[in-house]
């Protein structure tokens, strides 16, 4: 059968089907794959929570395990004794929601676990000028409570996010960070134990109460990080714009919750 | 080689050496430079354009006869890409911690010249199994590159192999102080973590390669 492949209807009919055959294929994969990718990330986020609250299966100094899949929900349930969510709006808390009422609530974005609040819709919220939902997960560490609140921002080539465990005091008791797309090497080690664990102990907010954040610098003569009162981290060599991006969703998402940590510091004196 | 005749096998081996698509066709140079900071990188990015390149010059190959030639490189597009989607969402249903890995070099496959470059030149022209090994052939030649460059990157870059410290400590304990050449004054050389010594150091390959055989030298 020869085929006169240079007709223009040629072309086109070619294109319509070509576009109808992969469309419909690509569909069906997606549609057929998703619950198990959901329920893959649901798995990931009560396993980023629990790490940066200190709950992993970390067996040496170098690597992140995470609680396995297979036990997390059971871990998460048991560990997170409570999921808070605040209503704010331009730095002031509306309401203060616990899991049971989020989840009947009709509000935009609500309604579900609040582990699951997509952080990435909430932050569009604030910025159309409207109020937004900041979760707050519960636990205990060392007999401690610890506060785990995730975090949302930019890196250098794409998203970059974490959760990150606060005592009562905004010391920082555990990090998780993860990102989209950063450059294998140099912004991806983020995600190393070395970087994360640089974090723990560095305080957020001065003597005065005045929230500084973290700023992961360069060249602060401190490698290990021994010296926690001066707000900054070691950076990552070569990873620029990623460090800085860190920093900065250090400051603006953790800021959100200083209201929070201010009444509790209140209501427990 | 008993499975293949001598042809055929030429198409697996050319790629590895004298028509290497990196260092003579000089193809793929963007991802090259991109992901080869480490070892593991490099590999998993050999690992997966293997996977891409083989299937989608047989799926080119399968279709070289009504391929209308006006848009045959939108077609071309279309097969990568909806190759790439398949299995990236294959990957983040069953093997969720290895789609995590892979993210970045999933979508950088899209954008690999090789592949284009060998579904034009090689797959609408030739039959499927010929085009099956020329894309094992090319895509391994590609990942021996990326290998050779990520174990220097890794190696004078951050002193680890496959992230493992091969050269010492460069910090250690309080009271040692460095371990290992860190001991004698060495230090990592930060430069070489960025691109620009990926590219000297593909230099040096096509150097090197063309010092041996001066036939690949042109005039």
């Amino acid at each position: 059968m020869a085929v006169n492949t240079d007709k223009n209807s040629y072309t086109i009919i070619f294109a319509v089907a070509m576009v109808l055959v992969v469309g419909s294929l690509l569909a069906f994969t997606a549609s057929s794959l998703k619950p198990n990718i959901e329920e893959n990330k649901r798995m990931e986020k009560q396993q980023n929570i629990l790490y940066a609250m200190g709950i992993n299966g970390n067996e040496s100094t170098g690597d992140i395990t995470f609680v396995s899949t297979d036990k997390v929900a059971e871990a998460f349930s048991e560990n997170v004794s409570e999921q808070i969510v605040l209503e704010v709006k331009d730095g002031k808390i509306l309401k203060e929601m616990t899991r049971d009422e989020f989840m009947k609530s009709k509000a935009q974005g609500a309604g579900k676990e609040p582990y699951l609040i997509d952080i990435k819709k909430e932050q569009a919220k604030a910025k159309n000028g409207e109020s937004r939902f900041l979760p707050l997960f519960i636990g205990q560490q060392d007999n401690k409570t610890v506060y785990v609140v995730p975090i949302r921002g930019k890196g250098l080539w794409d998203a970059i996010w974490g959760f990150v465990a606060l005592d009562e005091d905004m010391v920082v008791k555990g990090t998780f960070f993860d990102h989209a797309g950063e450059t294998p090497g140099l912004g991806a080690n983020i995600k190393q134990r070395y970087f994360m664990d640089d974090f723990y102990g560095e305080k957020l907010l001065t003597e005065a109460g005045v929230f500084k954040g973290i700023k992961v610098a360069k060249g602060n003569n401190d490698p290990v990080n021994n010296d926690k009162d001066d707000f900054e981290v070691d950076a990552l060599a070569g990873a620029t714009i990623t460090g800085d991006g860190v920093s900065a969703m250090i400051k603006k998402d953790l800021k959100l919750y200083l209201p929070y940590f201010k009444n509790l510091k209140k209501n427990n004196n | 080689m008993g499975l293949l005749s001598k042809k055929d096998a030429k198409l697996i081996t050319d790629p590895l050496a004298d028509n290497n698509p990196i260092t003579i066709q000089v193809l793929g140079i963007c991802s090259a430079l991109a992901i080869t900071a480490e070892l593991k990188a490099s590999l998993v990015m050999g690992i997966a354009v293997l996977f891409v390149l083989s299937v989608g010059n047989v799926v080119i190959s399968l279709m070289r006869n009504i391929i209308p030639s006006k848009i045959r490189i939108i077609v071309q597009l279309i097969v990568v890409a909806a190759l790439v989607i398949i299995v990236d969402q294959v990957l983040k249903a069953f093997a969720f911690e290895l789609s995590k890995t892979l993210s970045v070099f999933i979508g950088l496959i899209i954008t690999n010249c090789i592949i284009m470059g060998r579904f034009e030149a090689f797959a609408l022209a030739n039959k499927p199994w010929q085009s099956f090994l020329d894309g094992i052939g090319n895509a391994l030649g590609y990942a021996v590159i990326l290998v050779i460059v990520g174990f220097f990157r890794e190696l004078l870059g951050s002193g680890t192999l496959f992230g493992i410290p091969v050269l010492g400590d460069p910090i250690g304990s309080p009271e040692t102080g460095p371990t290992g050449v860190y001991a004698f004054g060495y230090e990592n050389n930060g430069f070489m973590l960025m691109p620009p010594m990926a590219l000297i150091i593909v230099g040096l390959i096509i150097w090197v390669q063309r010092s041996r055989n001066k036939n690949l030298i042109e005039d």
